[in-house]
């Protein structure tokens, strides 16, 4: 008998569209198109970050360190700017530090084969305390008048949309064409997938394995640099935030295994809208604090028991380190 | 030329005369009775100085500040910085009790964590001071910031700011653990309770964080674009709460309100621009003075640590428009730092 069965990401799917529409049926407001773009602006960096994770997730790791990479070197752009350093030197110096964070990350995981939840999670905090140590001189570090233009990247419309909405829909295209137009992004995929059998057939996947994380801590930073031009300042404290839980919620949620070799930018999209639908409904809501994270937890909750029920863990697939 | 004769005579008198007194001036230098005590009574001493994190304007203007009076006299500073954790924070202020500095200057990330701590460390004859958040404990002295009149004053002027308007406001609170958060939301709702004019459309915790406040801000801002005003509860969030309003075209519309230790960066310039109606500033390096007064003045007395306990609340400073571009109503963390 054929039975009918659903996918992580149709089921977050169907919950998100349950969301939407009891959210535009009973709160005023909600359903315009100005609130829509503003639900979107407040997850697109969530979004941005959640397509970086995506490409290590798919390719079986995990980058813990992508806030590390989201707070440093955009706050060493502000940092030098404020310094007197030209605009242009500061971005090249933060985009050569992204690299080189990318591809010690990626060093550790495919050569010194060092877990990735482990390297990630020491290089991140080794990188946000060489920024607290010697690059900045407060966490929250200014604007200035240096970077006078640079905020467009964040704030203000092109056409008619918000900037950082933009900046999200551009990464999705160019993530997805990594992903699926090129060889390395089926590379990607097939490392994800069995590790050991795209070894065997001749792809070269330690140095693909580098270029994810050198990859992951790129977008990150551009994460970075959206959201310090979105609120003219940089919160490197955000580093002691939980906003990595969030990201990967959304890669999760969206239905990325954390197995590897699933998914891609859809997914994505479809995670962060859930998240960016729950916590716009609730602020218009004016929820309390404690009852949006009870909120949360129950739809996430409900999201992952109704996956385990509809598609069980397969023994023969299931390794460990799967989370 | 008699004249001149006269005047030379005066003159040779007159010298004589000095001649005669001034060995005698010069020998009844006084010794000033009280300073040699209060320089033996700082010398070598240790002030252990426990913030709930370093690396933010308040707490290195605070160490900047406090350095500068006290190194000179040979006080030893020591920083434990627990960077944002409050065990770390406890077991730092646990760890100082057994090394018996002779000042500790805490600053508590909420009311209850480290109140029993303190009250044995001034058992054990270590002067406690407490900075801008205060524990349940009272100890030596206070010196900080009065939150309750800075949710007072800021609504105050929003409330003013409102008057004629659609009286709707929005509050950004902090984090919801942290007891200066709290404590504005009183003086909010203290003088709310006299407009019952004005209706609070959202009340909402961004964390301390700029992004969340920005957040929230814009969806708020989305539902009620009528909003006249905005009490902000930290100036490094509300960077966040002011970038949503100007995104929106509203700034100067609507009124937004906050507070910060008054760093030139963070709140002089942003009243400046336009991003804050009202910064009301705690003013670091006063506080810092005080500070270091009451440290001074606690080492010098031989008071059994814990026998006196008073409060220094400081004054704040309203930072608009009017005074953004004076020298005196901001600061520089570099300037301090020197």
């Amino acid at each position: 008998m054929k039975r009918l069965r659903f996918n992580q990401q149709e089921i977050v799917f169907a919950v998100f569209a349950v969301l939407f529409l009891a959210f535009s049926i009973f709160l005023r407001g909600f359903l315009t198109p100005e609130n829509m773009l503003t639900l979107l602006q407040n997850v697109a960096v969530l979004g941005i970050l959640g397509l970086a994770m995506a490409i290590v997730v798919i390719g079986r790791g995990i980058d813990i360190s992508l806030i590390a990479a989201l707070a440093v070197p955009p706050g060493l752009v502000l940092q030098m700017v404020q310094n007197g350093h030209s605009l242009p030197a500061a971005l090249v110096t933060a985009v050569l530090l992204t690299i080189a964070f990318g591809l010690v990350n990626g060093w550790l995981i495919a050569y010194a084969e060092v877990p990735s939840l482990f390297a990630t999670l020491a290089t991140g905090l080794l990188l946000a305390g060489l920024g607290q140590a010697a690059l900045f001189q407060l966490d929250v570090v200014q604007w200035s008048d240096g970077m006078k233009g640079f905020e467009r990247l964040g704030q203000g419309t092109i056409l008619g949309i918000p900037t950082s909405i933009v900046m999200f829909a551009i990464a999705c295209v160019v993530v997805a064409f990594l992903l699926r137009q090129t060889r390395w992004g089926a590379y990607i995929y097939a490392i994800g997938d069995n590790p050991y059998a795209a070894r065997v057939t001749g792809i070269p996947s330690r140095p693909i394995i580098v270029l994810q994380y050198v990859v992951a801590a790129l977008i990150g930073c551009f994460a970075g640099l959206v959201m310090a031009a979105s609120v003219n300042s940089m919160p490197t404290r955000i580093f002691n935030s939980t906003l990595i839980y969030d990201v990967i919620l959304v890669v999760v949620l969206g239905g990325i295994g954390l197995s590897g070799g699933r998914g891609g930018v859809l997914n994505v999209i479809i995670g962060t809208l859930l998240i960016g639908t729950m916590l716009n409904g609730m602020t218009i809501m004016d929820i309390s604090y404690a009852g949006q994270n009870l909120v949360k937890g129950v739809v996430l909750l409900l999201a992952v028991i109704t996956d385990s029920f509809l598609n069980p863990r397969n023994e023969e697939t299931a390794q460990q380190g799967d989370i | 030329m008699k004249y001149a004769v006269r005047t030379a005579k005066v003159i040779a008198a007159a010298l004589g005369l000095a001649a005669v007194a001034a060995p005698a001036l010069a020998q009844q230098g006084l010794d000033e009775p009280f300073q040699k005590p209060f320089r033996e009574a700082l010398a070598g001493k240790t002030v252990a100085y426990v913030p709930v994190a370093m690396n933010f304007d308040l707490t290195e203007g605070w160490y900047a500040g406090m350095k500068k009076e006290l190194e000179p006299f040979g006080v030893k500073f020591e920083i434990r910085d627990p960077n944002w954790n409050t065990n770390a924070g406890a077991q730092a202020v646990t760890s100082l009790i057994s090394e018996k500095p002779a000042v500790m200057v805490i600053h508590n990330p909420d009311v209850q964590t480290y109140a029993k701590l303190l009250q044995r460390a001034e058992n054990e004859g270590i002067y406690v001071i407490q900075i801008n958040m205060g524990s349940a404990y009272r100890s030596s002295a206070f010196v900080g910031a009065n939150w309750i009149e800075i949710g007072e004053r800021d609504t105050e002027a929003v409330v003013k700011a409102c008057q004629g308007k659609s009286n709707k406001i929005a509050i950004v609170q902090g984090a919801l653990s942290a007891a200066a958060s709290a404590y504005t939301l009183k003086g909010v709702e203290n003088v709310l309770a006299k407009h019952p004019e004005i209706k609070v459309v959202s009340s909402q915790a961004a964390d301390w964080d700029a992004a969340k406040a920005k957040a929230i801000t814009q969806t708020v801002l989305k539902q009620n674009p009528d909003l006249c005003g905005i009490v902000g509860f930290w100036d490094g969030m509300d960077i966040g709460t002011a970038a949503a309003v100007k995104e929106a075209g509203l700034t100067g519309k609507v009124f937004v309100a906050t507070s910060g230790g008054g760093e030139r960066k963070g709140a002089c310039e942003l009243v400046k621009s336009g991003a804050f109606d009202l910064n009301m500033s705690y003013d670091v390096p006063t506080q810092a003075a005080q500070m270091a007064g009451t440290i001074k003045w606690l080492l010098s007395s031989g008071a059994k640590a814990g026998s006196v306990k008073g409060s220094e609340y400081t004054t704040l400073i309203p930072i608009t428009k009017e005074n953004a571009d004076s020298q005196t109503a901001c600061w520089n963390l570099s300037d301090l730092k020197k």
